[in-house]
């Protein structure tokens, strides 16, 4: 078992920043080839994912259902496959090369993740928005009559937030106390129909998440892997103690590949041959393509 | 003729109760979770004993089966309580994706199933839910008939691995099934041998079918009963054994015809061997408010629709 966690003292975060340059490549590689998914959020949330599962959490060795003994991640934003496929794969959940796979026939590597085809490292189905809250704090209050103090973690979209589901969620966590898990709201302010604010304006997220009983911690900066790494460590400093804990996790969209950036027009959209080579360009190959 | 008799009526939830009840002492990962219907459902007892492992989640069903995905994941058995209507329709996509695509161990147990919920009417009655789940891949339908057999299903869904729709109600109804039988996912239960018309019946039709049975009888017509209680997987042997001595069937259920164990028994003769089919089930309708004998026999769901359909099938043979 890893506890890298004690080393958010000193963060060396050289690691990190190849490996969230590398899963960039990945992605952009992976939905260039079948021309589908959805490369702008799943950009936004790199350096968050790559820090979650290589600093943060604590994980077992391989992978079982249960995870038992070790912290939980749920992805309730589905539709950024790209980038949870690469991370795990890269956590070693299974092989990269596997990558090639994405959103082929006969693949593990499904347009949303699921258990269905038993890839490694996922524990539920999402793509359907709005129903990973509940199923985190499901298998949080499971730890908890494991008496397995390991934390739950969790990613969701903020468009993903207008689903009347998750607030179901949040009044259940505040009410029922289960302060052993931290959902990160990616807060990119962008939707399939424009931004946030043009579809469906939803004021003040990190009231509303105090208003119903939350610990709220901001990371302004949710695309620099230092910010990350010192935000979720004020984050897990918050569990444990009677309420739920959430992170809004300020990112932009596409970041990484400049002409995805600041924009929902990449949310489903994939790159020509000219974009690809564009981007990968601007994300020089660090730890080898799959 | 075999016939059946009772000493006693009960509610089939009741018995829903009892099982959940056995099961919190006899399987410590059994784990229960309700939407503020405890009394409907005959919770107490199994809260009463182990409230560290039951989870009240308020008004929120969709945040229910999300939960009791979760509870799998860590090795636990929820078993979710409310009404059929809340349990199936009103949280479809969430069973759809947390639990059936993903795959989870969850037991979804639904009181109130059909027109026998009476007088709170349509908006609580459900009519649709057995076709909603048996269309779910890899989802097991359950359908029980009396007191007893709801106990052992619910004692049996728990070692059977896989999610589970339960369905049972709430009038009291003759427990006439031995309180030892076991229950057996997926096989049928033959209740009396005929030769001139095959009954298959679910649920709270069951009954009815043997009172229908004993009338035919004084007709002189052998009615073979089989009491359904798993519509999914469907015991399809039973009823093309039982289709080929007798060469006609009638289906029963307290569901709407289309989607219920009717189209299921159809299917099987279709492929295997056509045989007309007459079916005791709801015609594409809603329900109503009224008291739960009123609405059976408004929508034909007795013994002597029961009577009215093998008679009418057996011309067709």
């Amino acid at each position: 078992m890893s506890s890298k966690i004690n080393k958010l003292d000193m963060p060396n975060t050289k690691h990190l920043e190849d490996l969230t340059i590398q899963v960039r490549r990945d992605i952009l590689r992976m939905v260039h080839k079948v021309n589908s998914g959805h490369p702008g959020g799943s950009l936004g949330c790199t350096e968050f994912l790559v820090s979650l599962y290589n600093e943060i959490m604590e994980r077992k060795e391989g992978f079982d259902m249960d995870g038992i003994g070790e912290d939980l991640f749920f992805l309730s934003n589905g539709h950024i496959s790209p980038v949870f496929y690469s991370v795990i794969s890269r956590a070693g959940y299974f092989p990269v090369e596997e990558l090639n796979t994405f959103r082929l026939l006969n693949s593990r590597l499904q347009g949303h993740p699921t258990t269905h085809e038993g890839l490694p490292g996922v524990r539920i189905a999402s793509g359907s928005l709005g129903q990973g809250m509940s199923v985190a704090l499901g298998a949080a209050q499971a730890k908890k009559l494991n008496r397995d103090n390991h934390l739950v973690y969790t990613l969701h979209g903020d468009g993903e937030l207008q689903e009347g589901q998750n607030w179901e969620a949040i009044m259940y966590a505040a009410a029922k106390k289960v302060d052993n898990i931290i959902c990160t709201v990616d807060l990119n302010g962008q939707q399939i129909d424009g931004s946030t604010d043009e579809v469906l304006p939803m004021g003040s997220i990190k009231a509303k998440f105090e208003a119903f009983g939350w610990v709220v911690i901001e990371i302004e900066q949710g695309n620099n892997i230092e910010a990350i790494l010192k935000g979720m460590a004020e984050a897990k400093s918050h569990t444990g103690k009677g309420k739920p804990v959430c992170v809004l996790l300020k990112t932009i969209m596409g970041h990484g590949v400049d002409f995805m950036m600041y924009t929902h027009a990449w949310h489903g959209k994939a790159p020509n041959d000219e974009q690809l080579a564009k981007g990968l360009a601007q994300n020089p190959e660090t730890l080898g393509d799959y | 003729m075999k016939t059946y008799t009772y000493t006693e009526k009960k509610d089939t939830r009741s018995g829903f109760g009892a099982g959940l009840a056995e099961l919190g002492r006899t399987n410590p990962n059994v784990v229960a979770l309700c939407a503020d219907l405890i009394g409907s459902l005959k919770m107490e007892k199994f809260i009463e004993e182990n409230p560290e492992r039951f989870f009240q989640i308020g008004i929120a069903e969709a945040n229910m089966m999300g939960i009791a995905a979760g509870l799998t994941i860590g090795g636990k058995i929820p078993f979710t309580g409310t009404f059929a209507n809340f349990s199936t329709g009103r949280v479809y996509d969430q069973i759809r994706q947390s639990i059936a695509y993903s795959d989870k161990n969850v037991k979804i147990c639904a009181s109130h199933a059909g027109l026998t919920l009476g007088e709170d009417g349509a908006t609580h009655q459900i009519l649709e839910d057995i076709g909603l789940m048996k269309m779910l891949p890899g989802m097991t339908v359950i359908n029980t008939c009396d007191y007893n057999q709801t106990k052992a299903a619910t004692i049996a869904i728990a070692a059977h691995h896989g999610p589970v729709y339960l369905r049972f109600g709430r009038p009291v109804v003759p427990i006439f099934t031995p309180e030892d039988q076991k229950f057996e996912i997926g096989k049928a239960v033959m209740l009396t041998e005929g030769t001139d018309v095959t009954i298959v019946a679910t649920g709270h039709l069951v009954w009815e079918a043997l009172e229908a049975s004993k009338v035919l009888f004084e007709k002189g017509i052998s009615a073979e009963v089989i009491n359904i209680h798993t519509i999914k997987p469907l015991d399809e042997e039973a009823i093309l054994k039982s289709v080929a001595k007798t060469g006609c069937v009638v289906t029963a259920e307290e569901h709407n015809y289309l989607g219920g164990l009717g189209e299921s028994v159809a299917r099987v003769l279709a492929l295997n061997n056509p045989t007309p089919q007459e079916f005791v089930a709801t015609n594409d309708t809603f329900g109503e408010s009224g008291t739960p004998a009123q609405l059976m026999n408004k929508y034909g769901l007795n013994s002597a629709a029961i009577v009215e359909k093998s008679l009418s099938v057996i011309k067709r043979k």
